[in-house]
């Protein structure tokens, strides 16, 4: 492993270098890092307020018949929880990764258009605070963060909860971060398409970049769906439009398509990148490359294409046609043959490599199992019958949460653990990493598995206390209490991070030996990403550089002419 | 592709979905509601038609004055551009017009579906016009300095989101004028 010496000057932590001092320098920053910093510690903060808002939940849902809160405040704790964590926090975080990495990965000084990306940060965080300000307004969203309409649409919501204005705070909120949204996807296309290094062909590009370009595919076309929802949703609260009043002839079914038609790209959206990191992460702790590059490249294109055409799985219970339900119950399947590509990719890449199991490593593994889980009850999910039995009921819970938390947080660490100390030229505490490893393997698995025997038990979501009846009590007392368990180990996640920026190993510019480009810069890297770009020739690049340092003992100068321009 | 052509029409695609899901809309109440009936009584198709003759004639003097823009004959595309502008400026007008004589008749938002699906849709196009307007009056504004520096992406990129702007009305009129012509 090149443990090169840093460029000098560059001291090799994040608080000595000249760029990031003084708070001017990160409110006008126009530099991908910074805002990419920024993107991280405002997610993480959005991140921690929907665990918390996860632990009032599980407190409530503790024992039967408990009358902690009322169901109003129940409503709105689930439905801000939902909403944070799908807006507010995932999505950003995945982003941030994006707009660090991508142009660091290629090789490139920035974004193709780094005053945007300001732009959407800023976004990102006013329709954040404006999300939340509905709490001081009289009470918050309180129908589930699919604001179904017509519940959120007509005096329907005024007269049950709301006397204030907390669903247009929730709309306003919404519209603005997914422009800002929209922006970094167009940013990131035009990144990836026009300044990557000039010998980085399609087939050398990293998966992560290849699987952050299709998500932003799918953020281009699936939020403008949500937008136009919104927008109509907006006017039927004061215009007194139409669009989801049922005594005016509207169908509130509108909603539900448009919002599926967005929502299920979506929580690919909130998966793609994830699959990035892993893809990234499982090589280089393998020591091995990663195991049907292509076939990667395509079942994420695969996967991006089918997933805008599975919406109506999420209304199987609505009462449509027969054959509207088997047509989307088929193409959901469709879905799990290319997710199945890569889990056997992934798998397969690991196998006779020489694993060594450092944090980042494990959240990979323990991601590959956990997401196995959550897909296979999707699988299972979309067979109507099924899907009649269980929906809206704690098993669906269990089934997005294995795949959101168990599949994307569980990746979402992966990527910290691998890239902190590129972003900071510090190492994160591996003690503590796995320390926090197990409780949250623990932990989630305790607080979720529990929850698919409540939903086979009839349990419904959404529903704030239940009945003494056979099981639950024992169910939700053992998720409850793992629940706690899994929140302690993201609180020594959060430890971690801040121990280790201060006082964390120094971390050289490639601690692990990774590969890809932005090892090949110091760490953190300076304003201008690269000094000199090392010559694409594979998508192992600096393991050409290193192959090609040992057999010519001579310094391999970065040819710009060279490629295909 | 340059940098702005491509992030215009990226941007351009996703307005595109926005268009086609009030399009839709419009479209199932259309189909599905006893409000549709009265629509052909509000709309004057021919009043319509002369608008929109302005509308897809803006598209062709926009692309004279990227012609000229880009061989350096400014005060020709400056020409070209004005009358962009005031081709645009009388569709907006025009719908102005049409919604005036209709709120006098009562016809309004919050009427029946007709009016929900049709002054959601139409509106939000004109807005995209006014939009568009104000870009190409930036555009006409910086052009008129002599020693502006020229920027051909930004021609490029306002001549595209023009053209879309044309042609999500290319599907309004028809789904929404000639539709009520049975
Ligand atoms: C800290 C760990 C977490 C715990 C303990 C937790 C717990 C829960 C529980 C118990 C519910 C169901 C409430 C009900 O229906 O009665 C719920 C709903 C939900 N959770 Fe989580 N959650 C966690 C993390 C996450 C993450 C990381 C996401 C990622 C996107 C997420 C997304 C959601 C969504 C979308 C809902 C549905 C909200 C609704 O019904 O409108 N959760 N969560």
């Amino acid at each position: 492993m090149n443990n090169e010496s840093r460029a000098p000057g560059n001291a090799g932590s994040i608080f000595e270098a000249g760029e990031y001092k003084g708070l001017l320098s990160w409110l006008s920053s126009v530099d991908h890092k910074q805002i990419g910093i920024m993107y991280f510690v405002t997610s993480l903060f959005f991140f921690l307020v929907g665990v918390s808002l996860a632990m009032v939940m599980r407190t409530q849902l503790i024992k039967p018949d408990h009358h902690w809160l009322s169901p109003e405040t129940y409503n709105q704790v689930f439905s801000m929880h939902g909403t944070t964590m799908v807006f507010l926090a995932i999505m950003p975080m995945l982003i941030a990764f994006m707009v660090y990495f991508t142009p660091l990965m290629i090789g490139a000084r920035d974004v193709a258009f780094p005053r945007m990306n300001a732009l959407s940060y800023w976004l990102y965080l006013m329709g954040g605070l404006l999300l939340y300000f509905g709490f001081f307004t009289g009470g918050n969203l309180a129908e589930g963060w699919s604001a179904y309409a017509p519940l959120t649409s007509s005096n329907y919501t005024k007269s049950l909860y709301l006397t204030g204005t907390g669903v247009d705070y929730w709309i306003i909120g919404i519209l603005l971060s997914g422009a800002g949204t929209i922006m970094t996807a167009i940013n990131i296309l035009v990144t990836v398409a026009g300044l990557r290094a000039p010998s980085m062909k399609l087939t050398r590009i990293p998966l992560f970049v290849w699987m952050s370009s299709v998500n932003a595919v799918l953020m281009l076309l699936a939020l403008p769906a949500l937008n136009a929802a919104l927008v109509m949703l907006y006017l039927d609260r004061h215009l007194n439009a139409l669009f989801f009043n049922t005594a005016g002839g509207g169908k509130p079914l509108l909603w539900e398509h448009y919002f599926w038609f967005f929502g299920h790209p979506e929580v690919y959206i909130l998966i793609l990148p994830g699959f990035g990191i892993v893809s990234e992460v499982i090589p280089v702790f393998s020591r091995k490359p990663i195991f049907g590059y292509a076939f990667m490249a395509i079942a994420t294109v695969a996967i991006g294409f089918l997933s805008m055409g599975v919406w109506a799985h999420h209304m199987l219970a609505t009462g449509m046609n027969f054959t509207v339900y088997y047509v989307f119950a088929l193409a959901t399947m469709l879905i799990a043959i290319p997710t199945g590509v890569k889990i056997f990719n992934w798998i397969a890449t690991m196998w006779g490599g020489s694993i060594s199991f450092d944090t980042a490593m494990l959240f990979c593994i323990a991601f590959i199992i956990q997401f196995t889980v959550g897909g296979l009850s999707g699988v299972a999910f979309a067979t109507v019958p099924i899907d009649w039995a269980l929906t809206h009921s704690h098993f669906v819970v269990a089934h997005f949460h294995y795949t959101l938390l168990g599949g994307t947080v569980f990746t979402l660490m992966a990527g910290f653990y691998y890239w902190f100390p590129k972003i900071t030229g510090r190492m994160l505490s591996e003690k503590l990493g796995k320390i926090q490893f197990w409780l949250m393997v623990t932990g989630f698995n305790g607080a979720f598995f529990p929850l698919f025997f409540e939903g086979l038990e009839g349990m419904p979501r959404r529903v704030y206390t239940y009945p003494n009846l056979p099981y639950l009590a024992g169910l939700n007392l053992l998720a409850s209490l793992s629940a706690y368990v899994l929140a302690l180990g993201i609180l020594v996640f959060f430890v971690n991070l801040i121990v280790s920026l201060r006082k964390g190993k120094p971390a050289g510019d490639n601690p692990w030996g990774g590969w890809t480009l932005e090892w090949a810069t110091s760490s953190p890297p300076p304003p201008h990403n690269f000094d000199r770009i090392p010559p694409v020739r594979s998508i192992r690049p600096l393991l050409d550089l290193e192959k090609a340092g040992r057999s010519t003992d001579a310094a391999v100068e970065a040819s710009p002419e060279e490629g295909n321009g | 592709m340059s940098r702005i052509r491509m992030a215009m029409l990226l941007f351009v695609a996703s307005e595109a979905v926005f268009f086609i899901m009030l399009i839709i809309a419009y479209v199932v109440y259309h189909a599905t509601s006893p409000s549709a009936a009265d629509a052909s009584r509000y709309l004057d198709i021919q009043r319509t038609g002369v608008f929109t003759a302005c509308l897809f004639s803006s598209s062709l003097t926009m692309w004279r004055a990227g012609i000229n823009f880009r061989t350096g004959r400014r005060r020709a595309a400056l020409v070209w551009l004005l009358a962009t502008i005031a081709l645009g400026t009388a569709f907006l007008a025009g719908q102005g017009t049409e919604y005036a004589s209709m709120i006098r008749e009562n016809v309004i938002i919050s009427r029946d579906l007709f009016g929900t699906t049709f002054f959601t849709l139409t509106g939000f196009h004109g807005l995209h016009v006014f939009i568009g307007l104000i870009m190409l009056g930036t555009l006409f504004g910086t052009g008129l300095r002599r020693d502006a520096v020229s920027r051909p992406e930004a021609v490029e990129g306002i001549t595209i989101y023009w053209h879309f702007v044309d042609a999500v009305w290319a599907v309004i009129f028809p789904v929404v004028y000639l539709w009520v012509l049975r």
